[in-house]
């Protein structure tokens, strides 16, 4: 489920700037499984395994369809039931055809960011079928009728008070805070509804082609139930979610776990992929997995932006990035969030329509350095304000900023010669006088203003360098040449 | 010992803004028997430009400082992050190109930042002897994102640092996470900005050294305008200014 606000990337982000309390949560991810990850791959995990999982993945990529195609005859072999969605609306309508057929009342839901990009929810819920999510942060922000703020703690901007009214409120329990309680009562409501669903969607962590199989990891092992206990089971997977060989397979789900919480392996790792079996007592009568594409084929074929569907959704970049660090999730409005959801909602939803997620980052490369599979994050972003700069007809993106690109040219005209250069200085030199005190500019004038609202700025000095090369240097170190 | 020679390249905001950078630099290299090279008509790498996504521009800027520096060995450069734009992203400038990619992998093997340049070329490993640096305090140490996770270079600006008589060098937390400079990334989001450079000051603060120290006078600025802001007494040096005690 995802709520997009009408606000902007600025509005949501200097919002979250002034909540402490979303800053010391984020904080405390950042801290315990952004370093936990840093520390894991320069111990454990080498930097030669995670450029081979890249390989591997880069292959798959590569081989994508063939790769489908083996995938998809071993689960049809399984008697499951394989669908291309080539939209999200091609995915989402097949999920309610399914539900239909098999006159479904209640959906329950494992975690999965897919269905919140395509968006399943609200057409189900308009063809008045129950969805209940079932992963715990998952449920809390559906009772809240939020959005989550991170890929694997979707509800880490709320605390265990916000969480004790709510439930006090939606679950008519006695208001607590005490976790335990709290996780109790949720259980509780959720065990009901897991008895009683006609159907479980999940996602799809990995597909492994070689064996025919989808893999899940939760630490709650709701999961396992909703895709266990009621007769249909609709699994979701991007396109490039499979993985070739059950040898990668098992490389990508340690650095999977690793990247997404710093584990070794998540409290439960679920093996599916078919309907129950002759003699099986468990597992769902029907099993669908629907592959979506969703613009990932324009990815693919754009080697710009090929590289990111190597992503294995383990959110590692938001445990480190330190623009996500303060801005947290809903700043980015989108159901991707954080470093690879500044890279990949502009790819799938429109690079202009997203364009503060392509300027909004720093561009410092933490995201890369603890990315599993090594995403050049960074490079991709780099990319898509090179796309805002001028336009790109291949993805439909207009010019952004037109006044950026006027200056960006007068930048260069200043920067084309010395002479060019040295005037702009001594302009600035004499523009800047009023506003010096205490050897500082106080307050900016022209793009400094934004600046300098809480930062002082140094002023331009009275001679450049290049004048004290010539003036002092040049004439004090003999022999020394001067071009 | 060999002569060696060495060509300035001086970041622009070193240039217009803080030349006394360039200043301790000249003094450093001198110091070690270094001559220099300054070419005078050299502006900027294109380094905001290209961040920018302004790459016609940045590919012009990039054309110019190929044609002016590509025929000198050993470009020395106080900024890590010019470093990194001429050493990485000329060459992705210039991926369809093949003459000037060519020229640009030259230019880009020929490029140094300053610590690396000190260290791995030089050789300098004992600035005290060497330099005659002394410093009376202690000092953290920012790891700019560029020169740490673009170029590698972490332990050549410690190595010095550490051999600087009476500096006691002092970790803060999460030393390399960015001070949310950016370019014009501060321009265009500067409460984000600020509130990251808010993080990096606190890490700063908690070490209660006495300066902080970097290789790019970028982050040092915003880290600089920050604390001057909050009337901080902890100040922003490069380390070409402490190497060459005029960071007092």
């Amino acid at each position: 489920m995802h709520e997009q606000s009408d606000k902007s990337y600025r509005e949501l982000a200097n919002e979250a700037l002034g909540d402490e309390r979303l800053h010391s949560a984020i904080r405390m991810i950042q801290d315990r499984i952004g370093k936990g990850t840093r520390h894991l791959w320069k111990t454990e995990i080498s930097q030669e395994l995670r450029d081979k999982a890249k390989k591997a993945r880069m292959r798959t990529l590569d081989n994508l369809d063939k790769v489908l195609t083996t995938l998809t005859e071993k689960i049809r072999a399984n008697g499951g039931h394989v669908y291309f969605a080539k939209t999200a609306e091609d995915a989402r309508n097949y999920c309610l055809k399914v539900a239909q057929k098999n006159e479904v009342k209640r959906v329950v839901k494992g975690k999965s960011m897919t269905s919140a990009e395509i968006g399943v929810d609200h057409l189900l819920e308009a063809h008045d079928i129950e969805v209940v999510e079932t992963d715990l942060g998952e449920f809390i922000i559906q009772l809240a009728h939020d959005a989550p703020s991170h890929i694997i703690a979707p509800c880490i901007h709320m605390d265990k008070q916000q969480i004790g009214r709510l439930f006090e409120k939606e679950l008519g329990i006695p208001y607590s805070e005490d976790p335990p309680t709290l996780t109790k009562a949720a259980r509780k409501a959720l065990r009901e509804k897991l008895l009683s669903a006609d159907m479980g969607i999940s996602g799809c962590n990995l597909a492994c082609a070689e064996t025919g199989h989808i893999s899940l990891v939760s630490n709650e092992g709701n999961i396992r139930m909703s895709t266990t206990m009621p007769k249909v089971h609709v699994a979701l997977m991007g396109m490039e979610r499979v993985i070739a060989t059950l040898a990668e397979h098992d490389m990508l789900l340690r650095l999977l776990t690793r990247g997404a919480a710093a584990q070794k392996i998540s409290t439960y790792v679920s093996f599916l992929g078919g309907p129950r079996q002759p003699g099986e007592p468990d597992g769902p009568e029907e099993f669908h997995l629907v592959i979506i594409d969703n613009g990932r084929m324009k990815m693919l074929a754009d080697p710009r932006f090929r590289e990111v569907l190597s992503c294995i959704r383990c959110g590692s970049c938001l445990n480190i990035c330190p623009v996500y660090g303060r801005i947290g999730g809903h700043a980015y409005n989108a159901p991707y969030p954080g470093p690879i959801g500044a890279v990949v909602m502009p790819l799938f939803n429109g690079v202009n329509k997203h364009a503060d997620l392509c300027r909004g980052e720093s561009l410092c490369g933490a995201c890369k350095d603890i990315c599993p599979v090594n995403n050049d994050l960074p490079r991709m972003l780099s990319e898509l304000r090179h796309m805002l700069a001028y336009g790109d007809e291949q993805w439909d993106v207009a010019p952004v900023d037109k006044g950026e690109a006027l200056a960006f040219k007068g930048w260069y005209a200043a920067m084309s010669s010395r002479t060019a250069y040295n005037l702009l200085v001594k302009t600035g030199r004499l523009a800047q006088a009023p506003f010096v005190s205490d050897g500082m500019l106080k307050k900016g004038i022209g793009p400094l203003g934004k600046w300098t609202a809480d930062r002082d700025f140094p002023p331009i000095a009275r001679q450049t360098f290049g004048e004290r090369w010539k003036t002092v240097h040049a004439p004090r170190l003999k022999g020394d040449s001067n071009e | 010992m060999t002569k060696h020679t060495a060509t300035l390249f001086i970041q622009c905001l070193v240039d217009s803004l803080k030349p006394e950078i360039g200043d301790a630099m000249v003094h450093v290299l001198d110091t070690l028997g270094v001559s220099m090279v300054y070419p005078e008509n050299q502006t900027c790498c294109g380094q905001p430009a290209f961040n920018s996504g302004y790459r016609r521009e940045a590919t012009k800027a990039a054309r110019r400082f190929i044609d002016i520096f590509e025929n000198h060995n050993a470009i020395v450069c106080p900024s890590g992050s010019c470093v990194h734009m001429v050493r990485h992203h000329y060459l992705d400038l210039f991926r369809d190109e093949p003459a000037m990619l060519a020229r640009a992998r030259k230019v880009a093997a020929n490029t140094y930042e300053f610590t690396e340049y000190l260290v791995d070329v030089l050789g300098v490993t004992d600035p005290g002897s060497q330099l005659n640096s002394r410093f009376d305090g202690s000092v953290t140490y920012h790891d700019s994102c560029h020169l740490s996770r673009g170029l590698g270079i972490r332990s050549q600006p410690r190595l010095l640092l550490e051999n600087i008589p009476g500096l006691s060098l002092i970790e803060m937390d999460e030393s390399d996470r960015c001070c949310g400079f950016g370019g014009t990334f501060s321009v265009k989001y500067p409460e984000i900005s600020t509130a990251m450079v808010d993080d990096k000051i606190q890490t700063i603060l908690a070490t209660g050294a006495d300066a902080v120290a970097g290789c790019d006078v970028s982050c040092l600025m915003n880290i600089e305008g920050r604390l001057s802001r909050i009337d901080s007494p902890v100040r922003a040096l490069h380390i070409a200014e402490i190497l060459a005690n005029t960071g007092k």
